[in-house]
């Protein structure tokens, strides 16, 4: 989306780091002498592959041990990776990635035939990869058909023009199509390698990658460590040499470990960030994180009578008060939602959304006038079923959505806690009357989001369908500012209210006051260990 | 089965098969059954007094979990507004605005919540043992009456079952009905029968063979009545023994559950959820969450306990 | 004898079956599958998924090609959760951990517990015996997830002196926690246990009669009594054992020790069908093993029992 992509490597990396080895001084701070990066990971690692992995934590690894062709800075602001730019061809079907020289852990080329494989190799059936979809949302060409077996992988629409030179031609054009090479499923990996080992590729020892860090110790359900790598083109200006993640399941665990000094960096429990901030100014962050918190409005064939009337929906969105959820229950500076898309999504501009100014005992008065027209009151009360996965943080908002409803609209709401793949299974079934979600953007632009509501998509468990909705949606793909037609696709949510916004997410956590360099101005969070340096105390 | 039942073993410490058998053969001699033994027992266990606090404080318990609610200032599912956000600061226990035990951490009432939460707890601990106790003690004296090949056979099947992760399988029915306090009963009242199937079908054996019985079956009785007007009268003291012992092993397992997230629908609540939200947030300055349902979770065990151990002295007079 | 174990472990076999075939049906049973996630998969992904991992055959057909690579090959399958890992590779990096400290905290909790309980009926109905009733029941009835983070807080946020998880096969550090919170409550039974028993065999005739003659207190625990006091713990001890070699959730979750506990609550969330189906069998085929070497036990030590 950023027009300014192309930026010489060299400027990028000497404006990052004004680093003088020899002082071991950077930006005018001593370094510390153990430079070892210590975090909390919340579960164990599902899969260190690229193409496998579908985890959030465990594509934090994969942008350590990998690189891909298109990186994020600090900011989140896209800057070159494994290429050192692009040219887009000008009926904008056509990109062409140029490589820099590079090499992998084991000494051989970054090729542009690695990058062919790899992305041959996840949309190949024989992957069986979890997101193969994520090609065919790149809307790369063939992708599809290759994962419906139509055709071979190599009919996929990518191309080693010479060792350095990779090409990518797509279906329609995608003017946040670079932005979306960040991601972990694109990343490349040597196919020696994986032919060798099969599965095993991955096991410390056996892999091979690109990244700034190799995996050197991987111990199921206890840490994963990665280690400097030598021969990445930037080891220079790498200044972690080690960073370690520590499984912790629990939250409290994580949090008495950290301020027992063995992490440097975990999760704050919700509701624990006052006190936290208040007695640790300057380890406590919250920061915007690209996920939306919903309640979904079941108005497709299975849902119930009553939600298909738009005045229940509307009186039940309107008689949550958002402010009692973030400010009481979650603490941790949550955003209160009235729309779908994060609302600090890059060029993301807000619509007016009329409830969203008005306050809470008008928003209630309202809910109970609505509510009353829709035929629901005393002598009928309306009875609804909220589903939510097993959660302390879930279960707490459930508690409190079903308060507001029942004092404001005495809506008479039965909790369902289902473990996390009932909950999935009903919702994707459309077998619930309400239902908790969250969706978190897949790259910093609010299609990402609202593509989401399209009566196409694949992710729509609503029922919503809309022609006009669909339209603004398609016209965006190619437009030069879709921004607007966001706004426009979002005022239409906000009137049909096929969902309740609740919060939008901020990353809440705990740093320790040496380590410098933590993205908190990304709102994606992709960070890199690269980017982090500790500084004596 | 891996730690799921981390008190697994607590079967085998309550249940102690020996003491339990001895017991059993006590209660089947002919000269001591009858009126004089229940009266003796009764003399020995009011003596017993661990026994009797014991059952002091369950009648206190009881009637805390059935009265309790009218002293509640506030409903178990009410937030009151005022505190949720500063739960540390304003939440603790305070006769002034009503929250006896304070609040928990969305600021509901926690009075209020751990008599519904006893409720639900010594409701699963009673049900789930008489589940398991009509089960076992049907099937086993089914098995001992009949004999032969079915004896054999229902044995062996007890036998099997015997090694199957029971804990598995309780989660398994709570993914797959989705959780109920129907279904916990069911669970947890599984886990357990088989060995009383074991020791009621010995016992029953031994007393197929006595005389009363044998005279029974000439006068022909059908073999139902039998057993139940004949041979399950006799077991009585072995099953109220076994009963009482399960209870406390009932509750354990479903704090055990309800720590696993897999435990009662909000705004319902147990000992065990109560305990693990109090034991997840101990360390933020709110150890009245922790305290409150600990304190009553470990005084009914312990009567449970007390009264359990009363119970089998008292009806199995060797001197202990 | 020899007949006696030839026959249990032939009887093992179908017993091991039936486990199999119950559990694989109930797994398959439940709703949702391995790859039910929070973005539907398209139907042809989820084709080729399921094709990958034999889940588009019937199910009769899964189960006899589960049994066979069992059975031939001692193959348990790959994960289907953790995909760069098979069940063979989880098992033999877990079980090791949880076996380590399931050992240790299985000797320590059978040594305090005799002791506690020894000492508890040799002193019945004084201040000592009282104490240690109270103590073990407190033991027992304390749910380990209360205990473990209580421990955490104590002892390496407090004092430092215990890291606060983590595993190091030659690092006690690592170790005392786990141990200390898993051998708790099976410490507390068997204290219980070994106090009753104890003090049913003091009362029994011939104990009375070697005390009538005088003998040391300490010489007749030692000689007469012990021996036929431990018989119920023994039997306590076959399950007590399995279940603590292959660990606790509670315990690997709260000290991240990479054990095998955690695995099964994981596996049965995430419909993680063969990590399951290994676990159920590993522990299965431990509790019959297990409980024929308790029998084996008992008869060796009390000649009377014949099989």
């Amino acid at each position: 989306m950023n027009s300014k992509l192309l930026l010489p490597i060299a400027l990028g990396a000497s404006l990052m780091f004004s680093i003088s080895v020899e002082a071991k001084m950077m930006n005018g701070e001593k370094l510390a002498k153990e430079q070892v990066f210590t975090y909390r990971l919340l579960d164990d690692i599902k899969s260190f592959d690229p193409q496998i992995n579908t985890a959030v934590q465990g594509a934090e690894l994969m942008r350590d041990l990998f690189e891909g062709l298109m990186n994020e800075d600090i900011k989140g602001k896209l800057i070159p990776g494994a290429a050192t730019g692009f040219t887009l061809s000008d009926d904008k079907l056509t990109y062409t990635f140029t490589l820099r020289d590079a090499k992998w852990s084991n000494g051989e080329a970054v090729t542009a035939k690695d990058f062919v494989y790899a992305w041959r190799r996840l949309v190949d059936p024989k992957t069986a990869s979890e997101y193969a979809w994520y090609m065919e949302l790149m809307g790369v060409k063939n992708a599809s058909k290759v994962v419906k077996g139509e055709v071979t992988p190599d009919q996929l629409g990518v191309r080693a023009v010479d060792d350095k030179t990779f090409e990518v031609t797509i279906d329609n054009a995608l003017p946040y199509f670079a932005s979306m090479t960040v991601h972990g499923s694109t990343f490349p990996v040597l196919q020696s390698v994986v032919e060798k080992h099969g599965t095993d590729w991955t096991k410390p020892g056996n892999m091979v990658g690109n990244g700034a860090y190799v995996l050197t110790d991987y111990r199921p359900g206890e840490k994963v460590v990665r280690e400097r790598n030598p021969l990445y083109w930037d080891n220079e200006n790498t200044i972690v040499d080690k960073t370690v993640a520590l499984i912790i399941n629990d939250d409290n665990q994580a949090l008495t470990r950290y301020l027992a000094g063995e992490v440097d960096k975990t999760e704050i429990p919700a509701g624990q960030y006052p006190r936290l901030l208040k007695q640790y100014p300057k380890q406590a962050y919250s920061y915007p994180r690209s996920c939306s918190y919903i309640y979904w409005f079941n108005i497709g064939e299975k849902g119930p009578k009553s939600l298909k009337d738009v005045r229940v929906r509307k009186a039940l969105s309107y008689a949550i008060n958002r402010e009692i959820i973030t400010d009481r229950i979650l603490q941790g500076g949550q955003y209160q939602s009235f729309n779908f898309a994060h609302q600090k999504t890059a060029g993301f501009q807000l619509p007016k959304i009329d409830y969203a100014g008005w306050t809470q005992k008008e928003r209630d008065a309202k809910a109970v006038a609505l509510l009353a027209e829709a035929g629901y009151g005393p002598d009928n009360p309306l009875s609804l079923t909220l589903n939510y996965n097993t959660s302390e943080t879930h279960k707490k908002i459930a508690i409190g959505v079903s308060q507001f409803w029942k004092k404001t609209l005495g809506v008479k709401l039965t909790l369902a806690n289902n473990e996390w793949k009932i909950h999935t299974t009903k919702q994707q079934n459309g077998d619930y009357e309400v239902s908790r979600y969250a969706w978190c953007g897949d790259y910093n632009e609010a299609s990402t989001y609202l593509d989401l509501l399209t009566s196409y998509s694949g992710h729509n468990v609503s029922g919503y369908s809309s022609k006009e909705y669909d339209r603004l949606m398609v016209e965006s793909k190619t437009m030069k500012n879709p921004n607007a037609n966001y706004a426009k696709a979002e005022a239409l949510l906000a009137e049909a209210m096929p969902f309740a916004p609740i919060y939008q997410y901020t990353g809440v956590i705990m740093l320790k006051t040496n380590l410098r360099g933590w993205p908190v101005d990304n709102l994606m969070q992709n960070w890199y260990s690269r980017a982090l340096y500790l500084v004596e105390e | 089965m891996p730690g799921l039942t981390p008190k697994y073993g607590t079967k085998y410490m309550l249940i102690r098969k020996n003491s339990l058998q001895s017991l059993a053969d006590t209660m089947s001699e002919p000269e001591i059954r009858g009126r004089s033994l229940w009266a003796d027992a009764r003399k020995r266990f009011i003596h017993n007094k661990a026994a009797v606090a014991g059952l002091a404080v369950l009648i206190l318990v009881s009637v805390f979990a059935s009265f309790g609610g009218w002293l509640a200032q506030y409903p178990n599912d009410e937030i009151d507004f005022m505190v949720i956000g500063q739960v540390a600061e304003l939440g603790g226990p305070s006769f002034a605005n009503g929250h006896y035990f304070g609040t928990d951490d969305l600021g509901r009432d926690l009075f209020a919540r751990v008599v519904q939460g006893t409720q639900i707890s010594l409701m699963v601990g009673i049900v789930g043992a008489a589940i398991a106790v009509v089960a076992g003690t049907l099937y086993g004296a089914i098995a001992g009456y009949v004999g032969g090949q079915v004896d054999n056979v229902m044995m062996r099947i007890v036998d099997m079952l015997m090694a199957i992760p029971y804990m598995f399988v309780i989660i398994l029915l709570l993914v797959m009905f989705g959780r109920s306090i129907s279904m916990l009963f069911v669970g947890i009242g599984l886990l357990s029968w088989l060995d009383m199937s074991r020791i009621v079908r010995g016992q029953t054996l031994s007393l197929k063979n006595k005389e009363f019985i044998e005279a029974a079956q000439a006068t022909g009785v059908s073999s139902i009545n039998i057993i139940l007007r004949h041979i399950l009268p006799n077991l009585l003291g072995v099953v109220a023994v076994y009963a009482t012992l399960l209870v406390p092993l009932m509750i354990l397992t479903e704090s055990f559950i309800s720590f696993l997230g897999l435990g009662v629908q909000e705004p319902n609540t147990s000992w065990g959820a109560l305990i693990s939200e109090g034991a997840g947030t101990m360390q933020y300055g709110t150890l009245w969450q922790l305290a409150f349902p600990l304190f009553f979770f470990v005084i009914t065990l312990f009567s449970f306990f007390f009264i359990g151990d009363g119970l089998r002295d008292a009806l199995d007079p060797k001197d202990r | 004898m020899l007949n006696f174990i030839i026959k249990r472990l032939f009887f093992a076999v179908p017993t091991i079956l039936v486990l199999i075939v119950f559990s694989f049906l109930l797994m398959h049973m439940a709703p949702g599958g391995p790859f039910t996630s929070e973005r539907a998969l398209p139907p042809e992904i989820l084709a080729n998924l399921e094709a990958k991992y034999g889940l588009d055959q019937p199910l009769h057909r899964q189960i006899l090609i589960y049994l066979k690579n069992v059975v031939l090959h001692f193959d348990f399958g790959p994960s289907f959760s953790y995909k760069d890992r098979t069940v063979n590779e989880i098992l033999s990096q877990g079980f090791p951990i949880t076996l380590t400290y399931g050992s240790i905290a299985f000797v320590f909790a059978v040594l305090s517990g005799v002791s506690l309980g020894v000492l508890a009926a040799i002193y019945h109905n004084s201040l000592l015996d009282y104490l240690a009733v109270g103590i073990t029941i407190g033991a027992q009835v304390l749910p380990n997830f209360v205990m473990a983070p209580i421990l955490v807080l104590i002892f390496t946020l407090f004092l430092g002196w215990l890291p606060g998880g983590g595993w190091e096969y030659d690092d006690p550090k690592y170790i005392i926690m786990p141990v200390v919170a898993l051998a708790t409550s099976f410490m507390a039974s068997i204290a219980r246990i070994t106090r009753s028993s104890m003090l049913e065999v003091m009362n029994a005739n011939h104990i009375r009669t070697t005390r009538a003659k005088g003998l040391p207190t300490r010489y007749i625990i030692l000689h007469h009594a012990l021996k036929p006091a431990l018989l119920p713990v023994l039997s306590y001890l076959g399950p007590t054992f399995v279940s603590m070699i292959t660990g606790s959730v509670v315990i690997d979750m709260f000290f991240s020790t990479g054990g095998m506990g955690l695995h099964f609550v994981n596996a049965a969330l995430n419909r993680d069908y063969s990590v399951m189906m290994g676990i159920t069998i590993l522990v299965g085929v431990l509790t019959i093993l297990f409980s024929l070497v308790v029998d084996i036990l008992y008869a060796w030590i009390d000649p009377k029992i014949r099989y």
